[in-house]
């Protein structure tokens, strides 16, 4: 018998004559007290991410890449990494053509084994796109793919997102419904609510352990 | 108390149902029972005594069966459930009456109000016995508060004293609310609060054997807090904790003491020690 | 400070917590950081009513899935072998390091890089990998700092607990070579430094899984490092080592449960990662590991499952908040549990992994003061089971019938002898009226000592009467 086999066998063994728990799930009590009304759903992703040293910077549609410009200038980045085939990639590359004093763009367009080297360490901080984000934890959900790979929000020191005020959720349970993960989950599903940090020494937070020391969103109000 | 659910040993369990809040009846008993417990009986007597003579000036007459002798709750604890379960059953013979139990230490009146519905959750007609009496326990201060409601007139001179509460009288039976009530209705008396006082002494029964350093080190902390809160005395409504807390402070010769709750409501409301 | 005579109770458990209460800077650092995660948990849930009844919602989850927990192991693996995971199943520890070896030597992996996994440190995985000539680094900065002084994690949610900033710069100044500093900033840098290194060279990432969704086939990962993203993202194979128990039905049945784990672990609304897992690399995807594999390890879970009282254990959902309450855990630390799981849950999971005899004191290390089942956010009796695990422990070994392994390893004829005289004492009125007779007429004679009782007390001396005595003759002249 296979370890499998044996394992399944102990446990049903030990159930027979009980019977499955009914399923009580309460949706109230993930639901309710995470609801906000519409206008206060930005403040309150707002504030709990700032709370965890989240940059967070509102404007719109048209002039976020000028914003992001001035942003990566006084933060003197040099290099910025995008993802191509996105449209934030497409209009971000059609602003920077316009100017003269943009850091570089680089695209993040083949396997990341041809470039893991510069990715590591000549990548100083990347732009991706959100899918949405959730008012109740202060989090952002991004579902990376093939066009805007996973390792974009994670290597870099600096963590540019964009977030559409519009998809954001009041809480998880809604978000998750919403993007109707149920009937099947991206690849790679994150929840990204801050900078990476760590307690683990003496219980001092420090921000940068292993993923981007900063996060900044950008939050394109379209509402 | 939870309606029985049909008890299948190898069922997957749910947490029991948080209880809701206890009702308690509209008027004083004519008459109840006290269960003195085993600490109390040898080392408190006096704090026994009290409690009985605090029942009596409200007006009740105490019944104190002859042949009680204790809860069972450290063979209980200390796993010999079976010799619990026979000491349990001496007791629970000799409350037949459908007169409250009253008990002056929060930890044995949960073994009575709680644990022994564990010990015959294979009987059912000692079961049966087992919940009308847990139906009908107190303790003490539960009982003074909410069954006499007792209004306290405080005669003594002003006074800061520190409450430790048992932890499973805490935790099962609610008693730090019932001290702290009480001890409020003294106008003499300025409640003070200590460091870290809701955490354990480290009596624990058995445990203060088992594991004596880390028992030893919870009680030095605990009595640290304690001298550390300004109180001129401590009190508490459990005799295992006040063994425990006073015998520490003996060895460390500290004037602090600590005293048993019906002894300290007796004596500041001018009844004689 | 001369000690009196040792009465023979005395075990490794109490020999190495008298170690640890003697160490005054590991009690300073135990004390401060766990006031502190109690302050944290309690400001998270400052609405006591949603608290409890979202407790409750997570032990309903939890018992639910262990009510079908075949069925749901079978539909995690259906569901993720469709998704392209390879899913391996490990009775022993044995078993599952050596399906992680297989792995390794396919791909002639020659460096592994960790992040957080409980399972994995019931393995030893990085002492088993080591002995096959596989590096296996750590990088959890708490994990990865006792590892470099080789260490056991002394908590299963902050792992360096134990240090303080200063004996971390000692240990980064000794072993890396690195300038002393005491700066808690540069430390982490200097360990962020060293492990991007090791993720980049790494082969293969192993982590952990905090839950496994049956329906849609998805290993969620809770972390605010992002090592775990790292672990799993970086290197072409990523494995996962759970316990069978980890498995939840639904999807939505993790949004509760995510809320209790991070709001009970560390007093945050949520961890800065959560990170779900559906599928290795697809086709025209530019990272990602190429292989992703669950190893589902048993390692004595079905024993408490077999059992409808111990199955509740499994619900645990690795939080560590009974260790943070734990009056004892805080005052002796990880290590005097000598385990892998220390503190409340330690005590009561150790026995079903390792067999109730090798850790014959863990049940007995509790005043069971009740405080770590008030937190518990899964509704574990923690304190009800610890009392259960005692009664397995002194009950006369039966082998054959016994509900778990070591049953018995407490068992002396002696104190159930004394047991038995207590029983006799106290349920025959006649011998315990005598026995109060003598206590107290003789109560000069109370010897002054009392073994360990007397070490840290005064001894207790009986009344002059009983509280029967009294009582009788106060009730007599009062009729």
């Amino acid at each position: 018998m296979s370890a499998k086999a044996r394992i399944l066998d102990k446990l049903r063994h030990s159930l027979a004559g009980t019977e499955a728990l009914p399923d009580d799930f309460d949706e109230t009590l993930v639901t309710e007290p995470w609801r906000y009304p519409p206008e206060q759903r930005m403040a309150r992703l707002r504030e709990l991410m700032e709370a965890v040293r989240t940059e967070i910077h509102l404007t719109d549609q048209t002039r976020w890449p000028a914003l992001l410009a001035d942003l990566l200038a006084k933060k003197q980045l040099t290099r910025l990494l995008i993802a191509p085939r996105t449209d934030h990639g497409r209009q971000l590359s059609e602003h920077w053509q316009h100017r003269s004093d943009a850091p570089a763009l680089h695209a993040y367009d083949r396997p990341v084994e041809e470039w893991k080297h510069e990715l590591f360490h000549d990548t100083p901080a990347s732009l991706t796109g959100t899918v949405g984000a959730i008012a109740a934890t202060g989090s952002l959900i991004l579902c990376p793919d093939r066009h805007e790979p996973r390792l974009m929000s994670l290597v870099p020191p600096v963590h540019f997102a964009l977030l559409r005020a519009s998809t954001i959720h009041d809480n998880l349970y809604e978000a998750q419904r919403a993007l109707n993960w149920r009937a099947g989950m991206p690849t790679n599903a994150l929840l990204i609510s801050g900078p990476s940090k760590t307690a683990d020494i003496e219980q001092v937070l420090a921000y940068g352990a292993h993923g981007p020391k900063d996060l900044v969103v950008l939050i394109l109000e379209d509402a | 108390m939870n309606a029985p659910r049909t008890f299948v040993p190898q069922a997957t369990r749910t947490a029991e149902p948080d209880a809701a809040p206890r009702t308690y009846p509209e008027h004083k008993p004519e008459r109840i029972y006290l269960f003195g417990t085993c600490v109390v009986d040898l080392f408190f007597p006096e704090a026994g005594m009290d409690a009985i003579r605090l029942l009596e000036r409200e007006g009740i007459q105490v019944v104190f069966p002859q042949a009680q002798s204790c809860c069972g709750q450290p063979a209980y604890t200390s796993g010999y459930t079976d010799q619990a379960r026979e000491v349990a059953r001496a007791q629970l013979a000799l409350f037949d009456q459908d007169w409250p139990v009253v008990v002056p230490s929060g930890s044995c009146a949960g073994m009575f109000r709680h644990h022994y519905q564990e010990l015959f959750a294979g009987e059912p007609d000692t079961l049966a016995r087992a919940r009308a009496v847990a139906e009908r326990t107190y303790e003490l201060a539960e009982f003074l508060l909410h069954v006499c409601r007792v209004e306290l007139h405080d005669q003594g001179p002003p006074t800061e004293v520190a409450l430790h509460t048992s932890c499973s009288a805490r935790r099962e039976m609610h008693t730090h609310h019932h001290g702290r009530a009480l001890l409020d209705q003294l106008s003499g008396v300025r409640r003070v609060d200590h460091d870290h006082e809701s955490e354990c002494c480290g009596f624990g029964g058995t445990f203060c054997v088992r594991m004596p350093d880390i028992s030893g080190a919870m009680v030095a902390d605990k009595t640290r807090s304690l001298r550390d809160s300004g109180a001129t005395r401590v009190v508490s409504a459990d005799a295992g904790c006040l063994m425990n807390i006073n015998g520490a402070l003996k060895k460390q010769r500290a004037p602090l003491q600590g005293q048993h709750l019906a002894s300290f409501l007796w004596q500041r409301t001018g009844g004689q020690p | 400070m001369s000690q009196p005579a040792r009465i023979p109770l005395r075990d490794e458990f109490n020999s190495r917590a008298r170690d640890a209460l003697g160490d005054a800077q590991l009690r300073r650092n135990f004390r401060g950081a766990m006031d502190s995660l109690m302050e944290k948990r309690a400001a998270a849930f400052s609405d006591a009513d949603e608290r409890e009844r979202l407790r409750t919602l997570g032990n309903h989850i939890r018992a639910r899935a262990l009510s079908r927990l075949p069925d749901l192991l079978e539909q995690l693996e259906s569901n993720l072998t469709a998704n392209g995971i390879q899913v391996h199943w490990a009775e022993t520890t044995e078993q599952a390091n050596r399906i992680v070896l297989d792995i390794a030597e396919r791909r002639q992996a020659r460096q592994v890089i960790k992040g957080k996994s409980m399972v994995s440190e019931e393995m030893d995985m990085n002492h088993v990998l080591a002995d096959h000539g596989i590096e296996c680094l750590e990088s959890d900065m708490g994990e990865y700092i006792i590892q470099l002084d080789h260490e056991k994690p002394s908590h299963i949610i902050m792992p360096a607990i134990h240090k303080n900033a200063d004996q971390v710069a000692r240990l980064f100044e000794r072993e890396l070579g690195e300038p002393y500093t005491r700066d808690v900033n540069e430390l982490i840098q200097t360990g962020r430094r060293i492990l991007r290194q090791k993720f980049f060279d790494a082969d293969i990432g192993v982590s952990g899984v905090n839950f496994a969704v049956a329906e849609t086939g998805t290993l969620v990962l809770v972390e605010n490092e992002g090592n775990g993203r790292m672990s799993t993202t970086v290197p072409k194979v990523h494995i996962a080592v759970t316990g069978i128990e980890k498995v939840v039905a639904h999807l939505r049945d993790v949004v509760p449960l995510l809320s209790l784990l991070t709001r009970s672990a560390l007093g945050q609304p949520i961890t800065t990662y959560i990170n779900m897992i559906s599928r290795p690399r697809q086709a025209g995807e530019r990272d990602g590991p190429e292989e992703v594999h669950l190893v589902l390890l048993d390692n004595g879970r079905s024993q408490a499952f077999a059992d409808g009282e111990l199955r509740q254990t499994l619900n645990c959902i690795r939080c560590g908040a009974c260790m943070n309450h734990c009056p004892v855990y805080t005052r002796v630390g990880g290590h005097t549990y000598g385990e892998v799981y220390p503190g409340p849950i330690g005590a009561i999971i150790t026995p079903h992994l390792v067999g109730l005899d090798k850790v014959p004191d863990h049940p007995s290390a509790s005043s069971l003061c009740g405080a770590c089942g008030e937190v518990c956010p899964v509704r574990i009796p923690i304190p009800s089971l610890l009392r259960r695990l005692r009664e397995e422990n002194v009950s006369r070994p039966d082998p054959g019938h016994a509900v778990m392994r070591g049953q018995g390893s407490k068992y002396s004829a002696l104190e159930s002898t004394v047991w038995k005289l207590w029983r006799t004492l106290y349920t025959r009125p006649l011998l315990y009226r005598l026995f109060r007779f003598f206590a107290t007429r003789l109560r000069a004679l109370t010897p002054s000592r009392l073994g360990p009782w007397t070490e840290h007390r005064g001894a207790p001396k009986p009344a002059a009467r009983s509280l029967h005595e009294l009582a009788r003759k106060h009730l007599e002249q009062s009729r």
